[in-house]
């Protein structure tokens, strides 16, 4: 199989350098036949790509160990499911993903283009298809899937333990289509900028796009915010890790670009603007790639040195400067059309909001490569850690939810003083309501960033229902019909507009869950014995005992934390640590447990006010002698009596376990963080989903309207 | 055997790639600026019913003012006209 792997592979770079050199030839020629050769060939690319994965995943299912990173990445006794996602735990298997999901989503957009910008679908063709060449020469020439071990080991590697987690599942399957999806809008970028057709087609043919890989990088991001929460240990969901990073960047400025294109559809303003916005979400996102598969900046998720950076890295400098070139060549057609007439303006609002997205951008961008800029100037590596982001993100971080309740409350070219007024009561005397209340009502003081943050967040939410209630009212008074009936309807009409709404209300709810956990976090660390209790903020801690659970797999040491809340029992709580043997036979058959990884299983308890959250590090120090000998005495033993004596080993030192560490959190309303997200996701689904029905009523009433506008002069006349 | 499976996958490949060159060039080239002319009239067209609903609920829920309104609204009408004359010219 690793030869129809193989051969699958290097077809598909034959296919894909065909699909980029027909599609350039056939507009060139203006031969129909090329370009459409071309849009088969990308639809060839994908059935190859399909093959090769079908291959590889069947051969982790198979065991087969032949298969060089089947054999690094999986084991026998790996889980099923874990075995299918393997694939996307090595370099070359991730960068099979990449090409992959590239392929089906050129397809996708070229299925339905297929009759529409002719002129510029060839060149975005010929970018995507030079895009999946590069990845399946990299995986050919430097990380083959299809690599092959002769006398293939009986045994497998395993996968990493930290990565055994379901949302470690989908976290990097939806990163990646976020950053795929992103080579889409580029590519028509680039398309009309080589074909001067500079006007809103291409924004048109790629915005569900843009959004889409908006939505795939957000449930990315939420997944390793939500893993981190639950798996690490620290009792954080976000540490500015560097590839935490990566994938932020292309999210702000692909947020920014969603705002902006209504701008340039509307107003025919922005173009520059947009067009250099797209070109850095998606360099943005070949960057992220690059942080992740080259190992360059030390962090949770890099996987050691790679070969694959240098050529990654010299596909991100032709990529900027072939795009900057195309940019600035191209300046006399992007003038705007109009210029901004008011300062109170929706237009105005957005370009404000833009700024302190892309400005939060920079901010983390140089946060991120600091290091490497340090290290290249002084020789010496540093870092900038959480206390330096926070002090920087958080004021933008707070007027961006001012901005996410202002938007919404201006028109489209002009907003009168007497109408501004009108709409901004309401919300401005809720934010005033608010700031008051929660001064004098809670510790919010103490943390002013904290407290502007509600305040602003209670306008923004203000404004989202005021507009709202407005389009049920509206459409009521219209149709006679009830609120109950008209809102729905009202909505539905317009799923761009209040889908987005619903995105604004999912981010502020977000914001409120980080600043209300980042802001009042109660946090210790405690020694505890078996029967000691301790005190964190409102909770009283015991710790009740310790229980060994032993597998081939892995060995658990689970402790139990009783918590008490008021004189009431709240919780019983059983965080876990888990060891998982090194392969390494230095190690001894009993040492091997302990020398190799270890993963935390959180103890958590989760609630609408607070999360309290407690994580457990025994003490194995005593257990030292123990394994010495037992590795020494037990060496030459079946693996059974290894086994058996592994069992007593764990069996005894929980019997009578010495004081662990534990780290308890109190976390206030993380949970909201979690809800928001999904709030937000779920009005970006709702604001792409197609409304054909809905659509085709209101284009024909206007559509007659219009006519009548037209015969009505023309019957005057007669 | 995995050798003919995967001659027999290249060679479907090949026959689904050339297949468009089964037939003589038409000259028709790559784009018809007619066609390509009014579908972006259409989506003009669909963008400015858009704007026309979006002023109107503007106005109704309170931010347009009714002279900002009709000047925007006159604007937007103006041109929706001018692009359905087009159309109507266009498809003869």
């Amino acid at each position: 199989m690793i030869f129809l792997g193989s051969a699958a592979l290097v077809a598909a770079l034959g296919t894909a350098l065909f699909a980029a050199g027909a599609a350039i030839y056939g507009a060139r020629r203006g031969d129909r036949r090329w370009v459409d050769s071309s849009r088969r060939a990308v639809y060839a690319l994908a059935g190859l790509l399909t093959v090769s994965v079908v291959v590889l995943e069947s051969a982790f299912l198979r065991n087969d160990f032949s298969f060089e990173v089947v054999a690094s990445h999986s084991s026998t006794s790996t889980p099923t499911v874990y075995k299918l996602v393997a694939l996307w735990s090595s370099q070359e298997g991730s960068l099979l993903l990449w090409a992959f999901v590239l392929s089906l989503a050129s397809s996708a957009v070229l299925f339905l283009t297929h009759r529409r910008h002719r002129e510029i679908v060839p060149w975005a063709t010929a970018v995507l298809m030079g895009l999946g060449s590069f990845f399946i020469a990299l995986m050919l020439f430097k990380a083959n899937p299809f690599g092959e071990l002769s006398p293939a080991p009986a045994e497998g590697g395993g996968l990493t333990p930290l990565l055994r987690h379901w949302a470690m599942v989908v976290h990097p399957p939806m990163l990646y289509t976020g950053y795929v999806m992103l080579s889409i809008p580029f590519a028509f970028a680039i398309g009309a900028l080589i074909t001067r057709k500079l006007d809103s087609s291409w924004l048109r043919a790629t915005r569900r796009f843009a959004l889409a890989a908006w939505t795939f990088l957000g449930i990315g991001l939420l997944l390793g915010a939500f893993w981190s929460y639950n798996e690490l240990g620290w009792g954080g969901y976000w540490g500015w890790d560097a590839v935490e990073n990566a994938a932020l960047m292309p999210w702000l400025i692909t947020t920014a670009f969603l705002h902006s294109i209504m701008v340039q559809e509307r107003r025919g303003m922005l173009k520059v603007w947009n067009v250099s916005l797209i070109c850095a979400a998606f360099i943005l996102a070949l960057l992220g790639t690059f942080l992740v598969r080259s190992g360059i900046l030390e962090s949770i998720h890099a996987f050691g040195a790679s070969t694959v950076g240098t050529p990654l890295l010299f596909l991100i400098a032709t990529v900027a400067i072939g795009s900057t070139a195309l940019v600035v060549s191209r300046l006399p057609l992007l003038q705007a059309e109009r210029k901004i007439s008011s300062p109170l303006s929706r237009e105005a609002i957005f370009l404000v909001n833009n700024l302190l997205l892309v400005g939060l951008a920079v901010i983390v961008f140089y946060g991120t490569f600091f290091p490497l800029i340090a290290e290249a100037v002084t020789g010496e590596r540093s870092s900038l850690g959480s206390p330096w982001f926070d002090r920087y993100v958080t004021p933008i971080g707070v007027l961006l939810v001012l901005f996410t309740g202002v938007g919404p409350l201006f028109a489209w070219g002009r907003i009168s003083g007497a109408a501004l007024r009108r709409v901004l009561a309401v919300p401005a005397i809720a934010a005033g309501v608010a700031l008051v209340f929660l001064a004098i009502t809670t510790d919010a003081l103490d943390s002013p960033w904290a407290l502007f943050l509600f305040a602003f967040a209670a306008f923004t939410f203000t404004a989202l229902t005021q507009e709202f209630w407005r389009a049920g009212s509206s459409r009521s008074s219209l149709t006679g019909e009830g609120m109950a009936r008209a809102l729905p309807k009202a909505i539905a009409r317009n799923r761009r507009r209040y889908g987005g709404y619903i995105a604004h209300a999912g981010i502020v709810v977000l914001l409120i869950g980080i600043a209300a956990s980042s802001s009042f976090q109660t946090n210790r660390d405690l020694r505890l014995d078996v029967g000691e209790s301790a005190t964190v903020g409102d909770y009283t801690v015991t710790y009740k005992g310790l229980s060994a659970d032993p597998q081939t797999e892995r060995i658990a040491f689970n402790a139990v934390l009783d918590v008490w809340k008021d004189g009431e029992q709240f919780a019983v709580l059983t965080p876990a640590r888990n060891y998982y043997p090194t392969l390494d036979p230095a190690a001894g058959p009993i040492g091997r447990y302990f020398d190799g990884e270890a993963t935390s299983e959180v103890g958590l308890r989760s609630g609408p006010r607070e999360d309290f959250w407690a994580a457990f590090q025994p003490d194995l120090t005593s257990l030292g002698p123990e394994i010495e000998r037992g590795n020494r005495q037990l060496a030459d033993v079946p693996p059974q009596g290894q086994a058996l004596a592994i069992v007593a080993l764990a069996q005894t030192y929980a019997d009578d376990p010495p004081p662990a560490t534990f780290r308890v959190i109190v976390n206030p309303m993380v949970i909201w963080l979690w809800i928001g997200a999904l709030i937000a996701l779920g009005g970006a689904a709702f604001a792409i989903w197609p409304s054909s029905e809905a659509r085709r009523r209101v284009k024909m009433a206007y559509e007659a309207r219009l006519g009548r506008e037209i015969e009505a002069p023309a019957a005057r006349r007669a | 055997m995995e050798f003919l499976l995967a001659l027999a996958i290249v060679a479907l490949v090949g026959l689904f790639v050339l297949w468009p060159f089964r037939a003589a060039a038409t000259g028709e080239g790559v784009s018809d600026p007619v066609e390509d002319e009014v579908a972006e009239l259409e989506a003009r067209k669909e963008t400015l019913y858009r704007e026309i609903r979006d002023a109107e609920a503007d106005r109704e829920s309170g931010k347009l003012g009714e002279p900002d309104f009709s000047r925007l609204d006159g604007e937007l009408r103006r041109e929706a006209i001018g692009i359905l004359k087009r159309l109507d010219k266009l498809r003869g």
